[in-house]
């Protein structure tokens, strides 16, 4: 039955060739717009680190004064931690893994005469990163949380910056001079780079390579090396890096199982309480645990413009299918003759339904496959904005089947309406105004 | 033209006109949505900066070695960035408009007050003023012996020193409302006066936020002395690239222990800032026409089956009398209900979506000229669209009349 309906459908369209091209154009454009959003927004809230974000909880605490405002324009001074919180946190090491880091530039100096100084960008973390991120290391490892203690000058590579250096041959247990500094390279990273690099102050750069080397908090602490996110003061005086009044440190803790995750939840809560007595914390108690998606959903990693451009995308969207509604009514309509025929000579509504459901399905898929077209096009011309999620902009299986999917659905939720007012024409009248 | 016979036939397709006028209702309310957000965009992107755009071309430059003394270098490199060919002038600033390098402070009028107004601060060395091109409109530029060196090593202890300042006319009438600024003492800092000695009619700040505020901007008589500084040089619009390149060379050549970074002209400095927001009118400018098309496309579509439709219809009436531009009338008639039903829902949902973006992408209110403007488009498509098919049914001979189908 379907193969028939196929070639009513095929014999139906070719009959108006330019009605049909517009159908097809019309959703052609609609998904493409949509589908390269969409695509956009996919791979920009992706799972940065599938096997353990279960696991991973960002604590939000809460430093500022009363008289500290909220204001829209500038980063959220509460996303990050004091000096002083982070380290009692690590102190109390109430989770099973916690570490605290904060993003870096530093001026890499190469020993070989061929390369000129150049800046790189890091993290400055604590012992337990690397377990805690599973971080794949090439050769080496990490180091432990008394070399932390130790303030030790050494460093693990990500992989573009050990092969910018040291070319092919191992980084391990060579020496690398960071600002004034020489560091011992102890690990080098099978190229680590996750989109996005969810661990950090994502109020900047959240996406593409962000970080090429990291060392030791305190070592960093130590040699006064610059932090590059964002540093947001209350108070006055002293230094910022120590200050209990100056947030700029993010801290992650791994939590095994519910019953850890609601322990710490009341930690938190206890140490807020803990710091009021000390007269810190002037606000209410209001400690909350995010989750690792949940955090990156509360840090709004997708730009305002991109979510109006699917906003504007699905406007669009929704205009052409209306479109193709009117078009399919009136095309199918103008077939009543036909229809009462069909129906005169034992068709039943149902039969009448799934001939124009099909066709158009039919339509649903040339148009489809038009917007996956188009939708590569406008992913093409996303790749080359400037912005660092630019590189992204790919479309991976599921988004390619669901182009086509939602292509069909679209077309067929537009032809439902037409076509059940086709089954509805009732054969006698018709036949007699013919 | 009767109405009449339009309306009671229109009743009869009440399914197909009611989703003619919804796709004119959103096509309508988004066109003039986005008709508005590429104004505003536009309208900010060609904001004037206050400076000589096409006449600057800067390099940055950042200190590897820490023992030099800054202010001494910055001296010797400016005198050899005015010995290139096509220079005018040259200086040293920390930061410059739309560069994105913020430095604001919390300006006061009295001293240790509750409420400030953010500033950004511009800090250079002599000569800034006139090689940025400026525009003084009142007091005086600054004396060579008010300069000082911001101090950066130690937290920037020129701010606690430097005597006076340059403000913008803006920053001025915000402070100074109604009274000339000049004279009068700011506080940036603590309790140290700051003597407003002239006041500039426009500077841009380094990164803009809200409208209100974007030119809330001061300089300081403060020599940098930060690792990162910026060389601006002055030359005619045609000499910039060239001069770019003889000056980084120059730079080297004087001492190689730095990092050049952005040899650039502000004309480039402009686009960069601007980039995100050129790309997104070019996005608003295609799904708008993009719009307008497949409307078009569904009106052209319609018109057509319904001429089709009524052939015979059609002509009767030519047989009964009526003239051709009788038969096109009716069909760009009908075409104009069934649009201004359209615009009517449109300019409401228009209202509504505009609301909706206000709360959400901190958009200002839609003014209400857009819907006019919107309207008039919409009609203008709805008449071009139908103006083919109306065509072909005003063609439509008599004859068919007495015909069977």
């Amino acid at each position: 039955m379907f193969g028939y309906y196929f070639d009513l459908a095929r014999r139906s369209l070719i009959r108006s060739p330019i009605l049909t091209a517009m159908m097809v154009l019309a959703i052609g454009l609609g998904i493409g717009a949509s589908m390269t959003m969409l695509t956009v927004l996919h791979v920009m809230s992706g799972d940065p680190i599938p096997e353990h974000s279960g696991q991973l909880y960002y604590p939000h605490l809460d430093a500022r004064p009363l008289s500290s405002k909220d204001d829209k324009n500038a980063p959220d001074p509460s996303a990050n931690l004091s000096w002083i919180d982070a380290s009692n946190l690590l102190r109390a090491h109430q989770g099973d893994r916690q570490a605290a880091m904060a993003g870096g530039s530093v001026l890499v100096r190469p020993a070989q005469t061929s390369l000129r100084p150049f800046f790189e960008t890091g993290h400055y973390i604590t012992a337990d990163f690397f377990p805690m991120f599973d971080v794949p290391f090439r050769t080496g490892g990490g180091w432990t949380q008394v070399q932390d203690e130790q303030h030790e000058r050494v460093v693990v590579l990500n992989g573009d910056l050990a092969r910018k250096l040291f070319g092919d041959t191992s980084a391990t247990g060579k020496i690398v001079r960071l600002q004034d500094t020489d560091f011992r390279v102890i690990g080098v990273l099978n190229d680590w780079y996750p989109q996005p690099a969810f661990y950090g102050d994502t109020s900047g750069h959240a996406f593409g390579k962000t970080d090429e080397f990291f060392l030791p908090l305190t070592t960093a602490m130590d040699l006064k090396f610059d932090s590059n996110g964002n540093m947001s003061c209350w108070g006055s005086g002293g230094d910022q890096r120590t200050s209990g009044e100056c947030t700029w440190l993010q801290f992650w803790v791994s939590l095994d199982g519910p019953t850890k995750v609601h322990a710490y939840q009341q930690f938190l809560e206890d140490y807020w309480r803990q710091q009021q007595a000390h007269g810190r914390f002037a606000r209410p108690v209001d400690a909350k645990l995010y989750g690792l998606l949940a955090w990156l959903d509360h840090m709004q990693l997708v730009p305002g413009d991109v979510r109006l451009q699917l906003w504007l995308a699905l406007g669009f969207l929704a205009v052409c299918m209306v479109n193709i509604v009117g078009l399919l009514l009136a095309k199918f309509l103008r077939r009543s003759g036909e229809v009462s025929v069909r129906r005169a000579l034992g068709a039943r509504r149902r039969d009448i339904f799934l001939q124009f459901g099909v066709e158009s399905a039919v339509i649903g898929v040339a148009g489809g496959l038009l917007g996956l077209g188009i939708a590569q096009l406008g992913l093409w011309s996303v790749r080359h904005r400037p912005d660092d999620y630019a590189h992204l902009a790919q479309m991976d299986v599921s988004m390619l089947l669901g182009t086509l999917v939602l292509a069909i659905v679209a077309s067929v939720l537009a032809g439902l309406l037409p076509a059940w007012r086709a089954c509805r024409i009732t054969p006698a009248l018709q036949l007699k105004t013919q | 033209m009767q109405l009449r016979p339009i309306l009671s036939s229109l009743t009869r397709h009440k399914l197909t006109a009611f989703l003619l006028i919804l796709q004119v209702t959103f096509t309508c309310a988004i066109v003039c949505n986005v008709m508005f957000m590429i104004a505003t965009r536009t309208s900010q992107m060609r904001l004037p900066s206050g400076i000589a755009e096409n006449e600057l071309a800067m390099i940055d430059s950042v200190d590897i070695d820490a023992t030099e003394n800054p202010l001494v270098r910055h001296e010797q490199d400016l005198v050899a960035l005015r010995g290139i060919a096509g220079v005018k002038s040259a200086v040293v600033v920390d930061a410059l408009p739309l560069n994105r390098d913020n430095w604001t402070n919390g300006i006061t009028t009295v001293p240790d007050a509750d409420t400030h107004v953010g500033a950004s601060a511009y800090n250079g060395t002599p000569g800034e003023l006139q090689t940025l091109g400026l525009h003084l409109i009142e007091g005086r530029d600054f004396q060579a012996d008010e300069y000082i060196a911001e101090d950066v090593p130690h937290g920037y202890k020129g701010i606690d020193t430097v005597p006076v300042t340059i403000v913008t006319r803006a920053l001025a009438e915000q402070l100074f409302p109604g009274q000339s600024a000049l004279g009068k003492d700011i506080y940036a800092s603590g309790t140290h006066p700051t003597r407003v000695v002239g006041v500039v009619d426009h500077m841009l700040r380094p990164a803009l936020r809200d409208p209100a505020t974007n030119e809330y901007a001061m300089l300081f008589p403060m020599k940098p002395d930060d690792s990162e500084v910026t060389y601006v040089m002055r030359t005619a619009p045609h000499d910039r690239e060239r001069v770019l390149k003889e000056a980084s060379a120059v730079l080297v050549r004087l001492n190689g222990n730095r990092i050049l970074k952005s040899p650039q002209t502000f004309t480039q400095v402009r686009d960069s800032y601007f980039h995100r927001d050129q790309t997104m009118v070019g996005l608003l400018l295609v799904a708008g026409l993009g719009l307008l098309f497949v409307t078009a496309l569904g009106i052209a579509g319609l018109a057509n089956f319904w001429v089709q439709q009524r052939r015979r219809q059609i002509g009767v009436r030519r047989a009964l009398g009526a003239t051709r531009s009788d038969i096109l009338r009716y069909f760009q008639t009908e075409n104009f209900l069934i649009v201004s039903g359209g615009i009517v829902l449109g300019m409401a949902l228009a209202f509504a979506l505009n609301l909706t973006l206000m709360k959400f992408y901190e958009l200002p209110r839609l003014p209400l000229y857009y819907l006019p403007i919107g309207a008039l488009a919409l009609w203008l498509l709805g008449q071009l669209a139908v103006l083919g098919p109306a065509l072909r049914a005003a063609a439509v001979p008599p004859v068919v009349a007495t015909r069977s189908v």
